[in-house]
């Protein structure tokens, strides 16, 4: 379970003070699939990088399956983070210089896997997201869907209870944005907690669960209402 | 998890050979301007003798002006009059001693068609060649029979023996030097103590002389010293008896005692020696006796350069100028590779995994300048022969030996992980989300 309770996000410069996140408070349940939008600036991202511990917190509390995210020290964050988490960004984010199967290794290696086991996931994972003929591929050689599949695969790789997505599909077109959520579907049925930043509309309907961000701050209901309230705000 | 890293290393320079060849290049550079200089250095202030360091002592006697000292502050004279030479190697009190002198001698090769040449040599006695471990091809040296007889022998370099006799055994064979015969006892070995600690009144890089006979057999011919020589007051006449009586100084003493702890009862026969010439009137300073070891003396007699001082220096200045410029093509590099960084944090990299990441990648190109800075040095060498064209020891130089290799190797590796440390922990303290959200 993943719970925020009144979690504040200011970032400061000399001359100003900005808040990202107000009070934020929030839980998801294991097993769900939820859905974040919101205008630009509202604090979606925000909100995603302290859930993928990838920011502090200014206040309020963080729990991770009921581990207090603020008392870990980096190591133990990393630890978490490549044991729970698994990321998918809306630019792929692949290392060019990486083959298909060492782009999927890399959270592997953190977690000091052995080699057979490294394999057998990468191989398990890379079939699952239908790109299993292509190890020796390069990311540029790549289509942009295949790409995200990858960024899945590695997300996947570590096995991680949540699967944090920030516009999974924002750079793919509509027939690759579909096979993408069917997998995100997909992935989710079979247990895995997706959290899915995003601002449209028709993804955000894929989800069993939508939150609307609004400066910073929390709230529950469906797209449309959501939407609907920020357009006559 | 190091085979990981070595592999990721590895991509990081192919990805980015131009930046990574600056960096192994500013290193190498670096590196081949100090190790260059450190060579010179290392040869010149070596210690060819170190291993008898403990039982070989150089001898000074304080037999100066008694207005002033012979070097400020109160330095005893670097070499020893003939009287007090000759009294102190036949008094024998040392397990072996030894007297010399540097002259100079017409060599007649044999052969019609050969031209004479001028040698210098070295007058010695017998105890020269044990004393120095001084190796020997062919024979041996003389005797103290043949120092007290003053027997016609000679003991060559194993350069001389090569231009007067091809390099063969010419053990028993005749040297003509100034029309006068001269049979070869022994040959050496190849032997190129640098700095030739034995003397270091007279350009201690040079190298040994080339024809070595006894002492006595000089003394009986009159020859003069080519070396150093100086005088507080000037002899009786212009003889060479009186010269030899005189309190001018030519002459290098050195003993070999049994062990070190025998040093002061050899200090102190020097200075109940040096009370018994004074009730003669000689002696007319303070006691001032002195017993040094080799590395002792080396370091009395400042033999490295002054200028090599500087150039070393510079040469370390040079150095960490290039590390400054490698500190700043990988902050570069770092720049570039934030989203890596990012992203290897996002997928459960700790700070530590990535700072031994850079740490490593800093490692290789660490080596890379090393075994460049190598074939810098090399050059640096061959333009330092310019430099100190004069010194015969540059010979030794260029030979280039294992563990000046190993050192330059270590110096570029500890180099690159200094110049890394400061990019690589602005690398680990990059916030993730900061870059990965620009994406």
């Amino acid at each position: 379970m993943l719970q925020m309770n009144k979690v504040s996000k200011v970032y400061r410069t000399d001359t100003v003070e900005t808040h990202a996140l107000r009070e934020f408070s929030l839980t998801v349940e294991e097993g769900e699939f939820v859905s974040v939008t919101g205008p630009s600036g509202s604090g979606k991202t925000t909100f995603l990088n302290i859930a993928g511990m990838l920011e502090e917190l200014s206040s309020g509390t963080y729990e991770l399956d009921g581990r207090d995210i603020s008392k870990l020290n980096d190591k133990e964050r990393s630890k978490v983070r490549n044991e729970k988490i698994g990321f998918i960004f809306q630019s792929f984010n692949l290392i060019p210089e990486l083959d298909i199967f060492d782009n999927v290794d890399v959270p592997l290696r953190y977690r000091g896997m052995k080699a057979e086991e490294r394999k057998r996931r990468i191989g398990r994972c890379l079939e699952m997201v239908g790109l299993a003929s292509r190890l020796k591929h390069y990311p540029a050689q790549l289509s942009g869907g295949q790409q995200q599949r990858v960024a899945i695969a590695r997300a996947l790789a570590g096995e991680p209870r949540f699967l944090l997505a920030d516009e999974p599909t924002g750079n793919l077109d509509t027939h690759m944005t579909d096979s993408v959520l069917d997998l995100l579907t997909e992935i989710n049925e079979s247990g895995t907690t997706i959290i899915m930043v995003t601002h449209e509309l028709t993804l955000a309907d894929r989800a069993g669960r939508n939150i609307f961000v609004r400066d910073g701050q929390v709230s529950d209901g469906p797209p449309e209402l959501s939407f609907a309230a920020a357009a006559n705000s | 998890m190091f085979r990981y890293y070595l592999k990721l290393g590895l991509l990081s320079i192919r990805a980015n050979p131009a930046l990574s060849a600056l960096m192994v290049a500013a290193i190498a550079i670096g590196i081949g301007a100090c190790m260059s200089i450190v060579t010179v250095r290392h040869v010149m202030s070596g210690n060819p003798i170190a291993h008898k360091n403990d039982v070989l002592y150089h001898v000074q006697l304080d037999n100066w002006n008694p207005d002033e000292p012979y070097e400020e502050p109160n330095e005893p004279p670097e070499q020893v009059t003939y009287l007090d030479a000759t009294a102190l190697h036949q008094a024998g009190r040392a397990l072996r001693q030894t007297i010399s002198f540097k002259s100079d001698r017409v060599i007649q090769p044999d052969g019609d068609n050969a031209r004479p040449f001028q040698q210098e040599v070295r007058a010695t006695t017998a105890d020269f060649f044990a004393m120095f471990d001084v190796p020997f091809a062919y024979g041996s040296g003389w005797d103290a029979v043949a120092d007290q007889t003053e027997e016609r022998v000679v003991v060559l370099s194993a350069e001389m023996n090569r231009r007067l006799y091809g390099g063969e055994n010419s053990v028993g064979r005749m040297v003509t030097m100034n029309k006068e015969p001269y049979r070869v006892v022994g040959v050496l070995d190849e032997w190129l103590p640098i700095p030739t600690f034995y003397d270091l009144n007279n350009n201690p890089y040079q190298g040994p002389e080339q024809i070595f006979l006894p002492f006595s057999l000089a003394i009986s011919g009159e020859w003069g010293s080519s070396g150093n020589n100086s005088c507080w007051k000037p002899s009786e006449n212009g003889s060479y008896e009186a010269y030899l009586a005189s309190e001018c100084i030519w002459i290098q003493m050195w003993v070999e005692l049994a062990s070190a702890a025998d040093r002061d009862t050899y200090l102190q026969f020097l200075n109940d020696y040096v009370e018994e010439q004074k009730s003669l009137g000689r002696f007319p300073r303070e006691l001032n006796n002195r017993l040094s070891t080799p590395a002792e003396w080396l370091v009395n007699r400042e033999v490295v350069d002054d200028t090599v001082n500087v150039l070393l220096s510079l040469a370390v200045l040079f150095l960490i100028v290039c590390l400054l410029n490698t500190i700043g093509l990988l902050l570069a590099k770092v720049i570039r590779r934030t989203s890596d960084i990012s992203l290897r944090r996002a997928l459960g990299a700790s700070k530590s995994a990535l700072f031994t990441q850079y740490i490593v990648e800093a490692g290789m190109i660490g080596v890379a300048g090393g075994l460049a800075g190598i074939g810098m040095t090399w050059l640096g060498l061959r333009g330092l022969e310019n430099v100190f064209s004069e010194y015969d020891f540059i010979a030794y130089l260029v030979t280039m030996d294992w563990s000046m290799v190993l050192g330059a190797v270590l110096l570029a590796i500890v180099s690159a992980l200094a110049a890394a440390l400061y990019p690589t922990w602005r690398a680990c303290s990059l916030s993730p989300a900061s870059t990965l959200r620009i994406q």
